[in-house]
């Protein structure tokens, strides 16, 4: 099974298929907690556009990817917060791109790999030159990610307090959605454009639902989406069956019984404060100087009845 | 601590508040009641620096206010986070230490300390290391009054913490800030819809309807009288049950 090791073109799937599923984890963990995943995948679909229009161009499908991926990204950090209204906007933005992509395709007149490429992704076709651009991208996206991390998390789950801290919410919530475009154009190459879901957001759902912390998460989702890849790549150059599918089949495969199975282990791995609440509670309350006005039921009630001033509300 | 003189506010070319004063002092409990899109949020907003007046005074701490006042601890109206976030609640308390700093920032045994510290004051020790999304709500806005107390503020400004919350929870939460701001003389404003859980702490309550305002005691404000000017319209306050029922105007 591994004699294949030797192969340059292994090596070189190897290699970008590494710095790919790195940046693809980590982004994505952030992805996750942002709620931000349909954007995610509406970048490739619109990078996929891009990349049909290189094609015709005759230039490198890379560059139109970036091109119109990074430019959606600032489009979708320009929207406002609101989730529906959000997601709404992405898909038209997404089907109007799709509808370009699908004109680009009808036009080329040349092979059809090259665009079925984009879509299924070509990691056992990649040349050292597709290497050196992933290496740098990738390093690029890292080193962003670590100086915005804190603001970073902050505005993710507390985007007011952020704010009146003086975070530049808006700007970070920007700069963050360029590092996805960038992530998701090179991703593009290992695992396609329909299955970028898998590197992206696959192995940050899973690392979610195991650890307890960001940098756990993230750490995790790191080791599982460098796992899905390898595999993916050593089972691929051990049959006739593409890498995305095994890479497809891994993320899967790992996500499906953590989901199932992590309700169970959480309720297990914190019994130690859950069961110490109730005393803590009878000591707070028995400390309180208006203990003895605990409320009857009756009361309880009524207030449910008649809550101050809820009347006044419209 | 607070002045407000003359302050109108307008957003998208609507009226929210017009002519709004009031002052608060050190250490003082102020309590803002009114229904819903009074603009007491909005207020909040305005005293964060995050909003600003069309025209008037405001002066936080005797500045013009301003984004990233230290001095100033805010907990926004709490939504429930999911319960896979992958985030411990010492995580989500030590984001009002460094949350706004670049960098991923190192393990500190002395920022752990404070986080440590202000967990205690919140009696939250206990959950520290837990996931936030298995905690309660009154848990979670434990959570984030700590957060807000970490960059040691003088003025606590707190937007419906007890929503949401069952009797005996709202009372804990009343409990923790009422000895936040007694114990180290923070000026604490709160938010509320529901006077009665904090009748018995609150020194003086801003009642505001329609884009007006009016601040007093309890005794001064919660009446038929000042309640019927407020609101333009007739409005009955009755005692019933040692609680306040304010009882009349359609909006």
């Amino acid at each position: 099974m591994f004699e294949m090791l030797q192969y340059p073109f292994i090596q070189n799937a190897f290699l970008a298929g590494s710095f790919v599923a790195v940046v693809a984890a980590i982004i994505g963990y952030f992805l996750v907690i942002r709620g931000l995943t349909f954007a995610g995948d509406a970048l490739s679909h619109i990078g996929f556009a891009g990349a049909a229009g290189a094609v015709l161009l005759g230039v490198d499908p890379l560059f139109g990817l970036l091109a119109f991926s990074v430019g959606a990204a600032i489009g979708i950090g320009l929207l406002g917060k609101e989730i529906r209204e959000r997601d709404i906007a992405i898909g038209i933005m997404m089907t109007l791109a799709l509808g370009f992509g699908m004109l680009f395709l009808s036009l080329y007149k040349g092979r059809a790999e090259r665009t079925y490429s984009i879509l299924f992704g070509t990691i056992l076709g990649i040349d050292k030159t597709d290497i050196l651009v992933t290496a740098i991208f990738s390093l690029f996206a890292i080193a962003v990610v670590l100086i915005l991390f804190r603001p970073l998390l902050f505005i993710s789950f507390d985007p007011q307090v952020a704010e009146a801290r003086g975070v530049p919410v808006r700007l970070i919530a920007i700069a963050f959605m360029i590092l996805v475009a960038v992530t998701v154009s090179i991703s593009v190459q290992v695992v396609g454009v329909l299955l970028i879901f898998t590197l992206l957001v696959g192995p940050a759902a899973t690392a979610i639902r195991l650890a307890r912390r960001p940098l756990a998460a993230i750490g995790l989702a790191v080791a599982l989406g460098l796992g899905y890849t390898w595999l993916g790549i050593l089972f691929a150059a051990n049959s006739t069956w593409p890498v995305s599918f095994f890479i497809a089949t891994l993320s899967f495969g790992v996500y499906l019984p953590v989901r199932i199975f992590s309700p169970f282990w959480r309720a297990r791995s914190f019994p130690f404060w859950r069961t110490r609440r109730p005393g803590l509670r009878e000591q707070r309350s028995g400390s309180t100087e208006k203990s003895e006005r605990l409320p009857t039921s009756g009361e309880q009630e009524r207030q449910a009845e008649v809550p101050a001033a809820s009347h006044l509300r419209r | 601590m607070v002045e407000l003189e003359h302050v109108n506010i307008q957003l998208g070319g609507r009226d929210i508040l017009e002519d709004i004063n009031f002052t608060v002092t050190e250490g003082e409990f102020i309590v803002m009641l009114g229904p819903n899109g009074a603009g007491k949020s909005t207020l909040l907003k305005l005293l964060l620096g995050l909003i600003n007046p069309s025209s008037g005074l405001v002066r936080v701490l005797g500045k013009t206010p301003r984004r990233g006042n230290q001095a100033i601890g805010y907990a926004p109206q709490h939504r429930t986070l999911e319960a896979d976030v992958a985030l411990r609640a010492r995580d989500l308390v030590g984001f009002g230490l460094d949350g706004h700093r670049w960098g991923i920032g190192w393990p500190d045994p002395q920022r752990q300390r404070i986080v440590d510290q202000a967990l205690a004051e919140v009696d939250a020790l206990a959950f520290a290391d837990a996931p936030v999304g298995q905690l309660s709500g009154g848990e979670q806005q434990r959570l984030l009054i700590a957060q807000a107390l970490l960059a040691n503020p003088r003025l606590l400004l707190l937007d419906e913490p007890l929503a949401n919350l069952d009797l005996n929870h709202q009372r804990e939460i009343v409990d923790l800030v009422t000895r936040v701001c007694r114990g180290h003389n923070i000026a604490v404003m709160l938010v509320t819809h529901d006077i009665n859980p904090l009748l018995q702490v609150v020194d003086r309550v801003i009642y505001m309807a329609h884009g007006h305002s009016t601040i007093g005691t309890p005794e001064e404000v919660i009446t038929s009288s000042t309640l019927t000017r407020l609101y333009g319209s007739p409005v009955e306050v009755i005692h019933a049950l040692d609680r306040l029922f304010v009882v009349g105007a359609e909006t």
